[in-house]
């Protein structure tokens, strides 16, 4: 990588904490702490971990109204944007033609506008797709003005509530305004952990306050990407240029449910989105290869491009691992992946060569670890 | 004790050389997941890939440091692979080796000038 990193708003943080950089989406990225993926994964499970993400893209559409941005957005994305109440959030993607997808994102009605995160790697290329396909009286702002943070984990609600007590009415997906440290933060509660948590978006002015403000408090730890990546793996969600791309459709990668009813066929508003003859269709028909949870039957990790094969001496892979790894809560190694359609059936024996070596590797339902989001 | 450039610690033990990786090396590597170890009887030569350590962010191997045959390994990092990080020049070792030229030992580090290779 020839061009220069970026830093975000805690960067001297994360050094200050021992932290190893790493290039990751362009930006210098914690991956992990002194005390290691592991002990980092666990403590996000047990108390709160947080996670700086402010290499993610926050962008704002703005319309003349919200259901003028919102009928924009649709034309983009299968999801019902325009029926999502005020204060509250969803999951979606951007498709393509051909009903892949182009990046996975979080969006969010504010009120007057709506508020969207997607993925660093992907921002740039989603900001030109917004610009070059919405109307221009759609306004598309990129905020370069705000950190984002995540707080993940069971102690998380108790640790904002200290700031702001009323944190505890909000529920999984709900959206508000809320001042901690003095700043005005966007919060949802939601995150990419399987763990109930919320994210932050935070003015720069006050970013470090914040940060300041959580990680002090005795149940908060600073967790990096390696730990990120273990939680969402067991989490069973999905990471944007490994486990679903350009190449796999919502169907196969088996996000269906973040397509609502308005958008399916025989919906009020069906179709219209890119790639949604392929998407509706597949819906309809069914499709070859779908997107499963793993779990390798030996010690042995089952990494991201292991191959899958039906039985221990064929020599045509049917699947393969998108990704895997050891998943510290579960305690033994953790994947997710490709396989046909008829070999998806939880508890199929399937065989994943590693280093040359045929190992059996059982189909699960995900998540690994069951989610704890507050309903 | 001797070191190699690869991170490993050489221990003469009577007419066989224990093997491990040193503490250096266990904490760039992270928490240890899984470790395959040679069979024990195996004839293997300088720099045969002959164990695999996987921590939680990625697989690596470990080299023979010199020729000869593996005639113990160490079982118990099959189940508990974390000795390596918690113990890496105790409980940790990886394998024993009667080296069929003992005189390649000489190519070795001492501890102080492996102490001035990792700084």
């Amino acid at each position: 990588m020839t061009d220069e990193l970026k830093r975000t708003p805690f960067y001297n943080t994360h050094v200050a904490n021992g932290a190893k950089m790493v290039p990751f989406a362009g930006y210098d990225m914690p991956v992990q702490y002194p005390s290691g993926v592991m002990k980092e994964h666990l403590q996000t499970r047990e108390k709160a971990g947080l996670f700086d993400v402010s290499h993610m893209g926050q962008v704002i559409l703005r319309g003349q109204s919200y259901q003028d941005a919102a009928v924009a957005l649709e034309r983009l994305i299968p999801m019902d944007v325009q029926g999502l109440a005020e204060g509250r959030q969803r999951y979606g993607f951007f498709t393509n033609d051909q009903g892949g997808i182009l990046d996975d994102l979080m969006f969010a009605n504010r009120g007057d506008h709506i508020f969207m995160v997607v993925n660093a790697a992907c921002k740039e290329a989603d900001i030109d797709h917004l610009r070059d396909n919405l109307e221009p009286d759609i306004h598309v702002k990129v905020l370069e003005n705000r950190a984002l943070l995540a707080l993940q984990g069971p102690s998380s609600e108790s640790v904002l509530a200290e700031h702001y007590p009323p944190i505890t009415d909000m529920q999984f997906m709900d959206v508000e305004t809320i001042p901690i440290a003095g700043a005005e933060c966007w919060v949802s509660r939601s995150g990419y952990t399987g763990e109930d948590g919320f994210e932050l978006s935070i003015p720069l002015a006050a970013a470090l306050d914040v940060a300041i403000a959580l990680a002090d408090h005795p149940d908060v730890e600073w967790i990096g990407l390696g730990a990120r990546d273990s939680l969402r793996l067991e989490g069973g969600l999905c990471l944007y240029g490994h486990d679903i791309d350009e190449t796999t459709t919502p169907i196969q990668a088996g996000l269906t449910w973040a397509i609502q009813k308005a958008r399916r066929e025989n919906g009020t508003r069906a179709g219209g989105f890119p790639g949604a003859n392929v998407i509706l269709g597949q819906m309809v028909s069914g499709v070859a290869n779908t997107r499963v949870g793993l779990i390798p039957q030996t010690r042995a990790p089952m990494r991201e491009g292991v191959e899958l094969f039906a039985t221990e001496t064929d020599t045509a892979p049917i699947g393969y691992v998108t990704s895997g790894g050891f998943g510290p809560s579960v305690g033994s190694p953790v994947a997710m992946g490709y396989v046909p359609t008829e070999m998806s059936a939880p508890n199929t024996v399937l065989f994943g060569e590693v280093r040359g070596k045929r190992m059996p590797v059982q189909v699960s339902r995900l998540p690994h670890v069951p989610a704890r989001f507050k309903r | 004790m001797k070191f190699t450039e690869e991170h490993e610690w050489l221990r003469v033990e009577d007419d066989l050389i224990v093997v491990g990786i040193t503490e250096h090396a266990s904490a760039q590597l992270g928490d240890i997941v899984f470790i395959e170890l040679p069979e024990e009887g195996t004839t293997v030569s300088k720099d045969d890939e002959i164990v695999v350590i996987e921590s939680v962010k990625a697989a690596s191997d470990i080299l023979a440091p010199i020729d000869g045959e593996i005639v113990e390994v160490n079982e118990a990092l099959v189940d508990e692979p974390s000795k390596v990080n918690d113990d890496p020049i105790g409980d940790g070792w990886f394998f024993k080796i009667k080296p069929s030229d003992p005189s390649q030992m000489d190519d070795y580090m001492s501890e102080e000038q492996y102490m001035k290779l990792i700084g």
